[in-house]
């Protein structure tokens, strides 16, 4: 069964087509690397796949329906360029607000644990302004982790993080790759994406110029990918 | 199609993970908004300490430029009140939803199960009591400095100032959410929720006005009061409506 069904989806920024006809089919338990230069439409694409925008032709359905369904966005984990974070609250006010906007059932007990799977426990009640720009990346990773979604929708969450938190990171991808749940990773790092994808998606100029399951060849050269399908395609 | 442990379906879609969630509530949704919001604010204070340095100097200025005496004090108070809460509300309606640009917080909001109805009633309750806390303060300030005998009709009053705020909150909160985005949202609200106000303003200045200065509710006041609760709620209402088309383009 596919978690991700669009069919012939465009978005228009004005006049300007930021996705052109763009079909894809994610099947449960995948993790695909959605690749594409800058502008290629990937950002624009996951915002969609989370709801936070409106396609503006196509049919989109994420988890069985609309993804603005409140019952389909319980499921989505999204980490995003921006993390989502309130610099003013702790970290683990943060999580708590988060856990409570989930209906998460012990939303303190929930955030101290992913505290203590980031490596942030000890930084549990310190302002998230004090933190450094890898702290705030784990932190976001938390976040997007914490209700245990179905499907998680990754922009770039490979940008700014150190050894550690890329560690931590792939870990839970790899974890929840496992235990069944769909990963969607926009990704400029080609080979930490296809390390861990089982499919992969290029996005050239809003158009979807290949998906595929990943081989052997991308691994060996991930370069390939762009060679073959990319711009002189 | 792998199957995930642990997967249930749901009205026949997509096995989705319970992940020890409690069934969803608007009002426990919109009260946890209220509670970030107030927090937020109350630690950088922001908008509070903007809108309440506001109030209180244009009311002391006012006195000490135009010394009014009890006759003029009845005849401008209540306008005088009502400039003052309403270009002081914008302060605080600015920042309600420019307060979740920072780090894309809002998109954190508008991804979780959150609706955006109980998003909005969450920020207009918080930006409601912000509002009435600055608003009590430039009550005082005005019974001090203009000899007002504001506190004889106390409840009254605030009934009013009630209704006259959550008209301003209502309209203010939904133009901050269409506005955050604009490179010019400081400039942008005030022009767009002032004109819509007057309606509203202008009941609570009529009916400000003579509780201000303890004098009785008067029978030709009803209009007014229906005036202002008839805009509440369907500006309430409106908003409600309208929110999720604002905030998901």
């Amino acid at each position: 069964m596919n978690v991700i069904e669009l069919d012939d989806v465009w978005k228009f920024y004005g006049d300007f087509p930021a996705l052109r006809q763009i079909s894809l089919r994610v099947e449960a338990g995948s993790c695909l690397a959605l690749l594409g230069r800058n502008g290629a439409g990937k950002t624009t694409l996951l915002r969609i796949l989370a709801g936070l925008s409106r396609e503006g032709r196509g049919r989109v359905r994420v988890l069985g329906g609309s993804p603005r369904r409140q019952q389909a966005r319980a499921s989505i984990g999204v980490l995003g360029h921006g993390l989502s974070l309130y610099d003013e609250l702790s970290a683990l006010e943060n999580l708590t607000l988060f856990g409570r906007l989930y209906n998460l059932k012990e939303p303190l007990r929930r955030a101290r644990q992913w505290l203590e799977r980031t490596g942030l426990s000890s930084v549990a009640n310190a302002r998230v302004r004090d933190f450094s720009r890898g702290m705030r990346q784990r932190l976001a990773i938390a976040r997007a982790f914490l209700h245990e979604p179905e499907l998680l929708l990754l922009d770039e969450p490979f940008t700014a993080l150190d050894d550690l938190a890329v560690g931590v990171l792939q870990d839970l991808l790899r974890q929840a790759r496992n235990e069944g749940r769909t990963t969607v990773i926009s990704t400029h790092q080609v080979r930490e994406a296809l390390e861990l994808a089982s499919d992969v998606a290029l996005l050239v100029r809003g158009r979807l110029a290949f998906q595929g399951e990943r081989t052997g060849e991308m691994l060996e050269d991930p370069g390939w990918l762009y060679r073959r399908y990319g711009e002189a395609a | 199609m792998r199957a995930p442990a642990g997967e249930r379906a749901i009205d026949g879609e997509v096995g989705l993970r319970d992940g020890g969630r409690r069934p969803s509530g608007w009002l426990r949704a919109s009260l946890t908004v209220v509670v970030k919001d107030l927090r937020a604010e109350l630690r950088t204070k922001e908008a509070l300490n903007a809108s309440l340095a506001f109030s209180i100097v244009v009311l002391l200025l006012f006195s000490f430029a135009f010394e009014p005496s009890v006759e003029e004090t009845r005849a401008l108070g209540g306008g005088l009140l009502w400039l003052v809460f309403a270009f002081a509300g914008v302060l605080i309606l600015n920042r309600s939803f420019a307060r979740e640009l920072p780090n894309d917080c809002l998109d954190g909001l508008l991804a979780s199960p959150l609706s955006p109805a109980a998003l909005y009633a969450g920020k207009a309750v918080a930006n409601f009591l912000l509002l009435m806390a600055v608003e009590l303060v430039g009550l005082a300030v005005f019974g001090v400095f203009y000899n007002a005998a504001w506190t004889g009709r106390f409840w009254p009053l605030m009934g009013v100032v009630a209704m006259g705020t959550w008209a301003m909150t209502a309209v203010g909160t939904l133009f901050s959410a269409l506005t955050v985005n604009l490179r010019l949202r400081e400039l942008m609200l005030p022009l767009l929720v002032y004109p819509l106000l007057v309606p509203a303003l202008l009941a609570a200045i009529q009916l400000t006005g003579p509780l201000a200065l303890g004098q009785p509710f008067a029978s030709d006041m009803i209009v007014w009061l229906r005036l202002l609760a008839a805009f509440d709620v369907i500006f309430t209402a409106l908003a409600l409506a309208l929110i999720d088309a604002v905030l998901v383009g």
